[in-house]
């Protein structure tokens, strides 16, 4: 019998991309910030991941950010890539980013400009061919959610 | 001598790719293979003589009796146990809970306590920290995060500790615990003994009577046998004493608008229609297992626990959790790298054929006492060779090229 893919060693290179590889090693923006006035924990116990999201709001955009956390290389590199892109989005234009990345990660239909609007963060797309691991890459991108939509005004 | 090439064989699984290589399976602490002689003792079953048991004086229900309480006198043969003290569960899970349900919850109250370590799987801790929070006794832990010590367990072990539950061979650690010196210690007080039999009685002798414990539980699938089905051993004393577990069909004997009797032993604890095709299953994954021996088959793993743990002492950055050599240890090691993560390390083995288990291992603050949250770990039966290993450690050189 045969299961999974035959070209394993090219789904896993897809998975982990060298950007995604390059996000793991070199995590951006993972130094803490002072006078945040947002943060929040997020976890996933069952394999223990965790990502800590600091935001600093000025006049309703993302003024300065921090992420930091511990786990696998998808889930890091993509809170990674999470920190990276958000700098100086409002809450709608967060809140659209977020929709988009869902999309992709769940293979839903996603038009050509969101995708554009992706830009790195495409790199994620081959944790698709790993259900188990989609979990680990959405880990920031739901936290931010939660986040913001508690805290954050439109 | 044993043929493991024969061995091999008899497991089809064992032929098949996953990823297009060819399967290296390091995960049998989770579940074991099956030999084609047990998968096909369920599909016999199902075909030819499909049937309810104990109910009909009709042949086939004779026959299908016959082959349940066979399945039955297998397992107690397997351990060297009465028949009528073997009691089919759906696992160990809930052989445990059993315990805690029919026996604990009526003999321990808020003076006594429980002994248990800080290493059990989840069901051997979970179980008894509901019954602590029901009787108000007190759950002591025994810590063998560096081995078993006796005189620990004496430390803690006093006049008023009504149980000490123990697993046999840790699934996390691999250590095999000495229960004899515990039955030892205990042995003319009031204390019961647990030991939790599902890493041990598929991998190695296990003789109830010899070891003298008052209750030993396992899981078929971890021993060759279907999922579904566990087994509780427990001496017949106790078992004669304790209340049952659920109440309904079969496990009476005469029943009133008012009232109940409850049947004898095993079935008192055998309520409504049994698991009967895995039940027949079971019996044939015990055979199996008593055919090769169970001094071989433990033998083999030891060889090949030790070859991997060398191995292992030759990297820096994996650490393998619990003492590597100094302590007595079956196949199954847990190991860590100071920067890579089990996930990606599952991940990229998966890719090479490879299946290991990672995550916490229902152990969770265990692994935590490591600081981490999750570990990666490798665990072995009779059908797994030293080139396997081989593979899964030129594997895990290219995970450390891949990762740093
Ligand atoms: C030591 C130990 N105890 C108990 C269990 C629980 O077995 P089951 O899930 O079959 O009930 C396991 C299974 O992982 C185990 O390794």
């Amino acid at each position: 019998m045969n299961m999974g893919g035959l070209s394993g060693l090219d789904d896993l290179n897809e998975m982990y991309e060298s950007i995604i590889l390059d996000h793991y090693r070199n995590p951006r923006k993972s130094e803490k910030i002072e006078n945040s006035d947002f943060e929040i924990n997020v976890n996933n116990p069952f394999c223990g991941d965790e990502l800590f999201i600091q935001l600093k709001i000025n006049e309703g955009i993302v003024d300065d950010l921090s992420i930091s956390g511990n786990g696998c290389a998808i889930s890091q590199s993509s809170g990674s890539l999470l920190a990276e892109s958000i700098q100086n989005l409002n809450k709608d234009q967060i809140l659209i980013l977020i929709t988009n990345v869902r999309k992709m990660m769940k293979d839903e239909d996603i038009s050509e400009e969101d995708r554009d609007s992706l830009g790195d963060i495409e790199a994620l797309e081959g944790v698709k061919k790993f259900p188990v691991r989609i979990k680990c890459a959405l880990l920031g991108w739901a936290g931010l959610e939660d986040l913001i939509k508690d805290k954050m005004t439109s | 001598m044993i043929n493991f090439d024969n061995i091999r064989k008899d497991f089809p699984i064992l032929d098949s790719k996953v990823n297009g290589q060819n399967l290296i399976y390091f995960d049998n602490a989770a579940t074991s293979q099956k030999p084609k002689k047990v998968i096909d003792s369920i599909s016999d079953y199902y075909t030819n003589y499909n049937s309810n048991v104990h109910r009909g004086v009709h042949t086939l229900s004779m026959k299908a009796t016959d082959a349940y309480e066979e399945g039955r006198n297998k397992v107690a043969k397997l351990i060297n146990a009465p028949t009528d003290c073997i009691i089919w569960t759906r696992n160990t899970t809930e052989s445990l809970n059993l315990i805690a349900t029919s026996w604990a919850i009526n003999n321990i109250s808020e003076d006594n306590n429980i002994i248990i370590t800080n290493a059990e799987h989840h069901s051997n801790l979970v179980t008894w920290q509901q019954v602590s929070k029901k009787t108000g006794c007190e759950l002591r832990f025994l810590d063998i995060t560096d081995g078993f010590n006796i005189n620990e367990l004496k430390n803690i072990f006093d006049v008023n500790t009504s149980l000490i539950s123990i697993t046999h061979m840790s699934n996390v650690l691999g250590y095999v615990i000495p229960i004899e010196q515990i039955t030892e210690l205990i042995s003319g007080t009031n204390t019961k003994i647990i030991v939790d039999g599902a890493q041990s009685v598929p991998h190695m002798p296990v003789d109830v009577s010899d070891l003298d414990i008052d209750f030993l539980t396992f899981s078929a699938h971890k021993m060759m046998g279907p999922t579904g089905i566990g087994v509780l051993y427990g001496k017949k004393e106790l078992l004669l004493d304790m209340q049952p577990f659920l109440f309904g069909g079969d496990m009476i004997i005469e029943v009133s608008y008012d009232d109940a009797k409850w049947n004898q032993l095993p079935y008192k604890f055998e309520a409504g229609t049994p698991n009967i095709a895995d039940a027949i299953a079971t019996g044939v994954a015990a055979d199996y297992l008593s055919n090769i021996g169970m001094e071989n088959i433990w033998n083999h793993e030891l060889e090949l626990s030790k070859y991997a743990l060398n191995k292992f002492s030759s990297y820096d950055k994996f650490t393998v959790l619990g003492d590597n050599f100094s302590h007595l240890r079956g196949g199954v090691i847990s190991f860590i790298h100071d920067k890579i993560h089990p996930h990606d390390i599952g991940t990229f083995l998966d890719q090479k054929g490879i299946a290991i288990r990672t995550g916490h291992h229902c152990a969770m603050p265990l692994i935590r006492s490591y600081d981490t949250s999750a570990a990666a770990r490798i665990s072995f039966y009779i059908y797994n060779s030293i080139e396997e290993i081989d593979s899964f450690f030129e594997a895990l050189n290219e995970v450390e090229e891949y990762f740093s």
